[in-house]
């Protein structure tokens, strides 16, 4: 698990999943504490970097869903992809 | 390199890649119309193979694996492309060459899943695939300086244009006739760790850096389109649009081209009667073979219809949008955002939908779709909708420019919804109430243009297997009826319609008590057994079953024959039957092979069985309450 967060102050540091549309920001790091879906921690953090989020990869939410405005779509470097906000939580975005 | 000429044997190659990279597509060039589907052994796996003939005439088998982004294989369908790149499937050893297709517009992922490759060891090629679009929206790959810090050769392809993959079979060509395609290192693939997976990527990104440079806009048509497209409201708009307009097409365009086949069997049939003698062969060719297979047949402009919608859609790349647009509403009802594709392939077939479950990687999610993927109306209902519809609703515009009867029939493949929905919501409820969702995560892949001879091939094999399975088991299944109907004959100067006398007769009034408070008559009881083989035999058997017990100056028209022999009631219970009716063998077959389980096949069986017996039950009942009867 990568311990990358530690270094920026909290204040500047916020989950993608709590991102509104239009946010802007590069991946600070991939922590994933809830296992909500059921997957296990290092699975979900697996998922997580094979679609791309990586620590430094750029980030800009494109859209959201109608309901919750949830799931979100993701624009991470050349690449989008779409997933839900509660998995989303697991990337601290600067 | 040099020009040893190589042993006889055929070479194997393997083409693997992450989802979206335009694999298939490139499949499809290399191999055109030379392709075969089959089940690897012990899974039920599609396995798609193509031979290639190289420009000095070598033999080469390709083999298109399904996509994945890393070996590390979280379902059947990566579990296959994992053993079988490393060579662990006993029937077949590891391919000669993987061929690592490859987004020239989108390479990370990519990149990351080649450098995971290289550790397996065997000869690897890197093909960027759509390298024509990459060029138009300005992004420049050094190709060179890629293949040399992947330690990969490297070439280019763009699948979809006539003359794309030039490049990419001289290069095969060389590779197929070299002796020495060996594997390059010792294999020392493990299924990569969350640390393993960063390194690679951050390889991958450093790569890219140096060997990639990337326009400073994105592609701004996919941006345009899903401003509106992936709108909340707008985009869930234009879904509900193209599926009301996908189902009016399915009717009103088929409808030249089944007159014109419904017209050659008539002719064909007229033919018989002239030529033919009176009696059992005449009966057995025009009652049997030809009103049974064509009453299937004519179905096939609408079926294919429908498929051209799904296979453009999917090319388009709008079906990962559909499911991220559908993800909470389906998430509602227990499904998963990714049941959407396998549902909506189910408007084709319940087949393809429920073997599509494999992309839903939770083992319960995957269950609850399968269970629910039948309801989905099938193409093999149209038959049987569309016949009573015709027989019996009038055609009058509402609202100006709806035809009713295409009105009921999206009514009736909104039931279908509808039912699915709930009984997946039932499903999470009484089953699986407690457990936890599992994530939704997809790439959003940019739109591009389908490929039209990929979609013609797409639309073909369909085709294919829909007139093999009229050709065998649709046909059998008429003969069975034929003779069941034909069967004893009427003794000498019975004064009775002769199918009176038939085991026809005996077998569909025994059942009759049972479906008589459905409003089912004993000809329908007759049809709806040989229907259990596929639904749209029940038509063709009902059409056998009039057409015998009429005798030969009796309506040709089997809509006819139902308008004058049935009520209202019993029609429109008819309808709601086949919304629920379990009445396919094969769905059933393959969800016991997907399951690997008796269970859930007997659990599908009878929870569709009793909503059809109840749905009847409560149409027939309303409608003859309401003067129908």
């Amino acid at each position: 698990m990568s311990c990358n967060g530690d270094h920026a102050t909290p204040s500047e540091i916020f989950l993608l999943g709590q991102a509104p549309r239009g946010f802007r920001g590069h991946i600070e790091a991939i922590v994933v504490t809830d296992n909500a879906s059921g997957l296990a921690v290092d699975e979900l953090e697996r998922r997580l970097i094979e679609l791309g989020f990586t620590e430094g990869a750029h980030i800009e939410i494109l859209h959201e869903g109608a309901i919750g405005r949830d799931p979100i779509a993701v624009r991470v470097n050349n690449a989008t992809v779409a997933l839900r906000r509660r998995e989303a939580m697991a990337i601290r975005v600067v | 390199m040099t020009a040893v000429v190589a042993g006889t044997g055929i070479r194997r190659f393997a083409l693997i890649g992450t989802p979206n990279s335009g694999k298939t597509a490139l499949f499809n060039a290399l191999t055109g119309s030379r392709q075969k589907v089959a089940n690897y052994p012990g899974v039920t796996v599609e396995r798609k193979t193509g031979a290639l003939t190289t420009s000095s005439g070598r033999s080469v088998n390709i083999v298109d694996l399904p996509g994945t982004y890393s070996l590390r294989a979280r379902s059947p369908d990566e579990e296959v492309t994992r053993d079988v790149v490393l060579g662990r499937f006993k029937a077949e050893e590891a391919p000669d060459l993987l061929l690592c297709v490859a987004d020239a517009t989108n390479l990370r992922l990519s990149l990351r899943l080649i450098l995971e490759l290289k550790r397996v060891g065997r000869p690897l090629l890197l093909v960027l695939n759509m390298i024509d679009i990459a060029k138009r929206r300005g992004v420049e790959i050094d190709t060179d300086l890629l293949s040399r810090e992947l330690g990969v050769p490297v070439v280019t392809a763009a699948a979809v244009r006539r003359g794309g993959t030039e490049d990419l079979l001289s290069r095969l060509d060389a590779l197929a006739s070299l002796e020495g395609l060996q594997p390059s290192s010792d294999p020392n693939w493990h299924a990569p760790t969350t640390g393993d997976l960063r390194a690679g990527q951050r390889e991958a990104d450093r790569i890219i850096k140096l060997a990639v440079k990337y326009p400073a806009k994105p592609d701004t048509l996919t941006t345009r389109l899903d401003a509106v497209l992936l709108h909340p409201v707008f985009g869930l708009i234009f879904l509900l649009v193209l599926l009301f307009v996908m189902f009016q097409a399915v009717f009103t365009w088929a409808q030249p081209l089944m007159d014109l086949i419904e017209a050659g069997f008539d002719g064909l049939g007229g033919l018989v009667q002239a030529y033919v003698p009176d009696g059992l062969l005449q009966s057995f060719l025009k009652d049997g073979v030809i009103s049974g297979v064509g009453s299937v047949l004519v179905f096939l402009p609408q079926i294919l219809i429908l498929f051209l919608f799904i296979l453009l859609l999917e090319d388009l790349g709008y079906m990962a949008r559909a499911a991220f647009l559908m993800d909470r509403i389906m998430g509602g009802a227990g499904l998963h955002g990714r049941a959407f594709i396998p549902l909506l392939s189910s408007f084709a077939c319940a087949i393809p939908g429920i073997m599509a479950t494999r992309v839903i990687d939770n083992p319960r999610d995957r269950l609850t779709t399968i269970l629910v993927a039948p309801l989905m109306t099938c193409s093999a209902r149209i038959p049987v909708y569309t016949l009573i519809i015709a027989a019996f609703i009038p055609n009058k515009p509402v609202l100006g420019f709806f035809g009713l009867q295409g009105l009921v029939m999206f009514g009736l493949y909104a039931a279908g919804i509808i039912s699915a929905l709930a009984v997946s919501a039932i499903a999470k409820f009484v089953f699986w109430r407690d457990d936890p969702t599992p994530p939704f995560m997809l790439e959003l892949p940019d739109y591009k243009l389908p490929r039209p001879r990929s979609v013609v091939m797409g639309l073909y094999m369909r085709a294919k297997m829909f007139l093999t399975r009229a050709g065998t088991t649709i046909f059998s299944m008429m003969v069975l009826i034929w003779f069941l109907a034909s069967f004893p004959r009427p003794p000498a100067g019975a004064t009775d319609p002769a199918i009176d006398y038939s085991l026809a007769s005996i077998i569909g009034h025994a059942i009759e008590p049972l479906l008589a408070p459905i409003g089912f008559n004993w000809q329908i009881a007759v049809a709806l057994i040989p229907g259990m083989a596929a639904r749209e035999v029940a038509v063709a058997a009902l059409g056998t079953v009039y057409s015998i017990e009429g005798g030969k100056e009796a309506a040709e028209q089997i809509g006819q024959a139902l308008a004058n022999k049935w009520t209202l009631a019993t029609a429109l219970a008819m309808l709601a039957w086949y919304v629920f009716a379990p009445q396919c063998a094969s769905t059933l077959a393959v969800i016991k092979r997907e399951t690997a389980s008796w269970k859930w096949m007997w659990v599908t069986f009878f929870y569709m069985l009793a909503l059809a017996y109840l749905a009847a039950f409560a149409t027939y009942h309303v409608a003859v309450a309401f003067g129908a009867g």
